[in-house]
């Protein structure tokens, strides 16, 4: 297994950040370097064994279907960088 | 060369709770924008959701009524796409073993035999906020967002790619829509967006085994858009590959003005979704137990009824139908039923003047002003010969109006039905002798002139003869 520029342009496309070609090129060394030891656990038989979702052995937490007091509109608003109204603004999404 | 057009929907089911899916926020439609949020659904860091009870509950309930099997075990994922609506980063839905699979419906298609239509799967996930373009109070043409809908409970329904025509597809969709209605875990209401249809859509040559390259059709939010999205989208893909083009796998967006479908995003990029399991909710495990409590507390599906209808109170296919098409209308009938009223009448009086008063005056079923039990007794009054059909239309809309019960509408004005031969028999003596002319065409044969005599003792009798008896009375006075 190799990481190649490629690979890390399109994970850093799907997380929306942007690298210098120095950067692309650093991050798929390293990047190379931990997938490279993560797979060592390939050798290992987990015939088996249930893939482990949960690190916690819980099960059906719930809660009831009865409305809690929202915080409000000002305070929902309140970390927005920007606001219209009782909107978040944000720029203009085309469809 | 022929083409196979090769469908597949998946619906999104907004569910009937009165809080969101994983944090206690009113789901209420309609509020003040972003006043129904709370740290959970506006994705602040280090917020905990917890799963609503209810909402597995309507799944379970859902499945069942699909014929799905309800999976012992079934976690939720994170699925990573980034969108203004969005406020995590992430939408918690359900990848690997949603909590209903492999079920199906069986659907009709003008009394054609029934098809099997399967259901891979339906999971539960949590909706996005929503977006308003260009009517915004504030400075500058950006987007607003309202994350009132963040996080309200959804199911989405995903269909095998059976369905061959757009009418199989309304078909299939409608039986889903009466389902989820009749189980009262969803309004149904698809302007408002509460039951939402994507449709995937392909061609392939007839014969082939090789399923064409699909588009998804985003935006139909009626039974007709469907229809005419999905036809659209089949002319299109066929037009394309017999002028030597490809179909390319992308997002298409029904406009409901053009009646046509057009590209949205290319949708490879989209794909990549990266689902993981979401650590913040842990597994969710569902007893036998469970199930068969849930299976006990369905109600009668609309299918069973309609048998029953059929089977036990003799009703012709088509009545059973149109009477389970909704749960309340089932209730309806089976009261006034119940309450005496002969079943074939009291469904004929349904699909009749009741729905004809509902529909002028916009009302639904459940708030009709004439209840079942009055309904029966009005019918009654027909059977025991106290009015006649025509005077009990009368009777009914006067029920309607003033909500008294038809005897005191009957004591009232006076309309009980005359069945008193010698009274009748006085008032055709007098119409044949006003009427020389007419009685002698009679008798030279002319039939037909028969019922301008009963036009006329009706009429002098405002309507209150007894039909049958006047009939009688009249075929042997004009005897002479």
């Amino acid at each position: 297994m190799s990481i190649t520029v490629a690979d890390v342009e399109h994970v850093a496309r799907l997380a929306r950040l942007e690298l210098s070609p120095t950067e692309k090129e650093l991050f798929a060394g390293q990047m190379d370097a931990i997938l490279g030891y993560v797979e060592k656990l390939k050798g290992l038989d987990t015939d088996g064994i249930v893939p482990t979702s949960h690190a916690v052995p819980m099960e059906n937490s719930f809660r009831e279907d009865s409305t809690c007091s929202s915080i409000g509109l000002e305070k929902a608003l309140a970390n927005a960088p920007d606001r219209a109204g009782s909107f978040f603004a944000v720029p203009k999404v085309i469809e | 060369m022929k083409y196979q057009p090769v469908i597949g929907l998946e619906v999104h089911v907004q569910l009937l709770t009165d809080t969101k899916i994983f944090c206690g926020c009113s789901t209420k439609f309609g509020a003040e924008p972003n006043s129904q949020t709370c740290p959970v659904c506006l994705g602040l860091p280090g917020a905990l959701p917890v799963l609503n009870k209810k909402v597995v509950e309507f799944a379970i309930k859902a499945g069942l009524s699909t014929n799905c099997s309800i999976t012992p075990r079934s976690i939720f994922a994170r699925k990573n796409y980034f969108y203004p609506d969005l406020p995590k980063g992430y939408q918690i839905s359900q990848f690997e073993d949603p909590i209903c699979q492999h079920g199906w419906l069986d659907i009709a298609v003008d009394g054609e035999q029934l098809k099997r239509i399967g259901i891979t799967r339906i999971h539960m996930e949590e909706d996005a906020g929503k977006l308003v373009h260009g009517e915004l109070s504030g400075p500058g043409d950006g987007s607003g967002v309202d994350l009132n809908r963040a996080c309200t409970p959804l199911l989405e329904v995903v269909s095998e790619p059976d369905l061959r025509s757009s009418d199989e597809a309304v078909a299939y969709l409608k039986q889903l829509h009466q389902i989820v209605t009749w189980l009262g875990i969803c309004d149904g209401n698809m302007e408002e967006g509460s039951f939402r249809c994507d449709a995937n859509v392909s061609v392939m040559p007839v014969g082939s085994e090789v399923l064409g390259t699909r588009a998804e059709i985003k935006n139909v939010n009626s039974f007709k858009f469907v229809k005419q999205a999905i036809e659209y989208e089949i002319g299109r893909q066929i037009d394309l590959i017999e002028d030597g083009g490809t179909v390319v796998q992308e997002t298409r967006l029904f406009d409901p003005n053009s009646g046509k479908t057009r590209s949205m995003r290319s949708k490879e990029e989209a794909h990549d979704y990266r689902y993981f399991p979401d650590p913040d909710l842990v597994p969710l495990v569902i007893s036998e137990k469970w199930i068969e409590k849930s299976r006990r507390e369905l109600p009668e599906l609309p299918e069973q009824r309609q048998h029953r209808f059929m089977k036990e109170l003799e009703l012709p296919a088509y009545d059973a139908e149109v009477l389970t098409s909704n749960r309340s209308l089932a209730d309806y009938f089976e009261a006034g039923v119940a309450a005496g009223g002969n079943a074939k009448s009291v469904g004929n009086w349904i699909m009749g003047e009741i729905t004809r008063a509902l529909n002028e005056t916009g009302t639904v079923i459940e708030e009709c002003p004439v209840t079942p039990e009055q309904l029966a007794a009005l019918l009654a009054l027909i059977d025991d010969g106290t009015i006649s059909g025509k005077i009990a239309k009368t009777v009914f809309d006067e029920m309607w109006r003033s909500g008294k019960t038809p005897h005191t509408i009957i004591t009232e004005q006076g309309l009980v039905q005359v069945s008193d031969s010698g009274a009748i028999e006085g008032l055709i003596d007098e119409i044949m002798a006003a009427s020389a002319g007419q009685v002698a065409e009679y008798r030279n044969g002319k039939d037909k002139m028969f019922g301008f005599f009963v036009g006329q003792v009706m009429k002098a009798s405002k309507g209150k003869a007894n039909p049958a008896v006047v009939n009688e009375l009249l075929l042997s006075k004009l005897k002479g």
